[in-house]
């Protein structure tokens, strides 16, 4: 078995791959300098492999870049692959999640100012999708820290015309016509930084996640709250109980046993590190009724860094491999479900996505 | 005709060239015929709503556009138009 484990980092993208079942990683980079990668995805649908990157160079603005050799080369259209349409008036500023869909060539980017936009061609074009752009919510939309931007793209495994994206400050939206209307979906999740204690949209979501054999159950992280929804995102219930705080940024399934989670646990707001600078993992068995601490091969001191909404991946291997990234450049790796890790990198620059698969 | 100095990391998107030719009466006039030669090029240097790029330098004749008119900055035939990156981030 091969494993490609892609690390996006603020300057640039590593590739890390190991050929012995995940025990060594052979690491390259770095890939395309001096860019910012938000955004990654393997897209292992077709025959070979195909990296995609969300790239954004401070000088030269922001693209999707692709590779079908690994990382080799790498290609960009000569037309800027995801443009706003001019009667908009917007510009893009930044690619936050690229996502393969389970239909033939169908890839969707969420993107900085808040959009979705659709690829029917692999990722090489993509359209805008009109009716969230057009939502009348969307001039309530307020930036957070991180910017407005749509960072969770959840296509549904089976129905097509289903589809659930989430944003930080707007909540999460679901449409089940295709992309022509979308819905609201925040019901029980509450928010601590306005007036309205549970709000019908405005809240600050970081995460959301669905395993694709039960799609109708979906996990999020939010600003200050983790919550499991059964009703495919109409309402939501807490389950931070057992975590040593309810803040955090990454939100995981596990890739073949949809009731396994895995989330990284910050305490907050006054501090954005680990509890007591320990480095932990939280997984649980029980879509988050209960967790437990992973602690095999973490540091138990003095990690004081965070790891972002995208800089935590599952491999679709078996056993699964678990990985995650700080913003202090070293990507941890775990090739037993969590049980034990091993520091595959350091000194990267922040790391700020990593993905991984079997290829 | 005005002459475009390009900086190496842009010569890619241009054949190698390091001096382009285009016309234009104005700096917007001239990207946009870079714009239909060139799109790859064009769009490193604005985006979609012909916005120049904030640490993209347009040196027209030696002075920054944006000490001149801006996108509306009159070039003639023997313009020398340099783009050059700007000393930006860490």
């Amino acid at each position: 078995m091969e494993a490609l484990l892609a690390i996006g980092t603020r300057k640039g993208l590593w590739l890390a791959r190991s050929s012995n079942s995940r025990a060594d990683w052979t690491v390259t980079g770095p890939h395309l300098p001096m860019t910012d990668i938000y955004a990654l995805a393997i897209d292992t649908r077709g025959g070979a492999p195909r990296l995609l990157a969300g790239v954004m160079s401070q000088h030269w603005g922001p693209g999707v870049a692709t590779s079908d050799d690994l990382g080799a080369t790498w290609q960009e259209p000569e037309q800027a692959p995801i443009a706003f349409p001019e009667d908009t008036g917007a510009a893009l500023e930044r690619v936050w999640q690229l996502t393969p869909a389970p239909e033939p060539d169908v890839v969707y980017a969420g993107v900085e100012p808040s959009a979705l936009f659709r690829s029917a061609d692999g990722g090489k074009s993509f359209e805008l999708v009109r009716g969230l752009w057009d939502h009348p919510h969307r001039p309530q939309w307020t930036p957070g820290f991180g910017g407005m931007a749509i960072h969770t793209v959840l296509p549904h495994p089976t129905e097509p015309r289903r589809l659930t994206v989430a944003m930080s400050t707007g909540g999460v939206y679901d449409t089940t016509d295709g992309g022509q209307t979308w819905a609201p979906a925040n019901q029980g999740i509450h928010v601590k930084f306005l007036p309205e204690e549970y709000p019908e949209f405005g809240q600050c979501v970081h995460k959301v996640a669905r395993h694709p054999a039960r799609p109708d159950r979906l996990y999020a992280q939010n600003h200050h709250g983790v919550y499991r929804s059964e009703d495919h995102a109409k309402s939501w219930q807490s389950i931070a109980d057992g975590l040593p705080s309810d803040f955090g940024f990454a939100m995981v399934v596990h890739p073949h046993k949809p009731e396994v989670i895995y989330n990284f646990p910050l305490q907050a707001d006054e501090h954005r590190f680990p509890p007591d600078g320990r480095c932990r993992v939280y997984r649980s068995e029980d879509g988050g009724d209960h967790w437990t601490e992973l602690s095999g091969g973490l540091p138990d001191s003095g990690f004081y860094s965070a790891v972002l909404r995208d800089a935590m991946c599952v491999d679709d291997a078996d056993p699964a491999g678990v990985y995650f990234g700080s913003r202090s450049g070293e990507v941890w790796a775990s090739a037993d479900e969590g049980d034990s890790w091993q520091r595959v990198v350091e000194h990267l620059p922040d790391v700020l996505c990593v993905r991984a698969a079997v290829i | 005709m005005v002459q475009v100095h390009l900086p190496s990391m842009l010569r890619p998107m241009a054949g190698e060239q390091t001096v382009l030719e285009v016309q234009g009466a104005t700096l917007t006039a001239a990207l946009d015929e870079l714009r239909t030669r060139y799109p790859a090029l064009e769009r490193r240097l604005r985006d979609e709503s012909g916005a120049l790029r904030r640490y993209v330098n347009f040196y027209v004749d030696g002075e920054e556009c944006r000490r001149l008119a801006g996108p509306d900055t009159p070039l003639t035939p023997h313009t020398e138009l340099m783009i050059i990156p700007s000393v930006a981030g860490g």
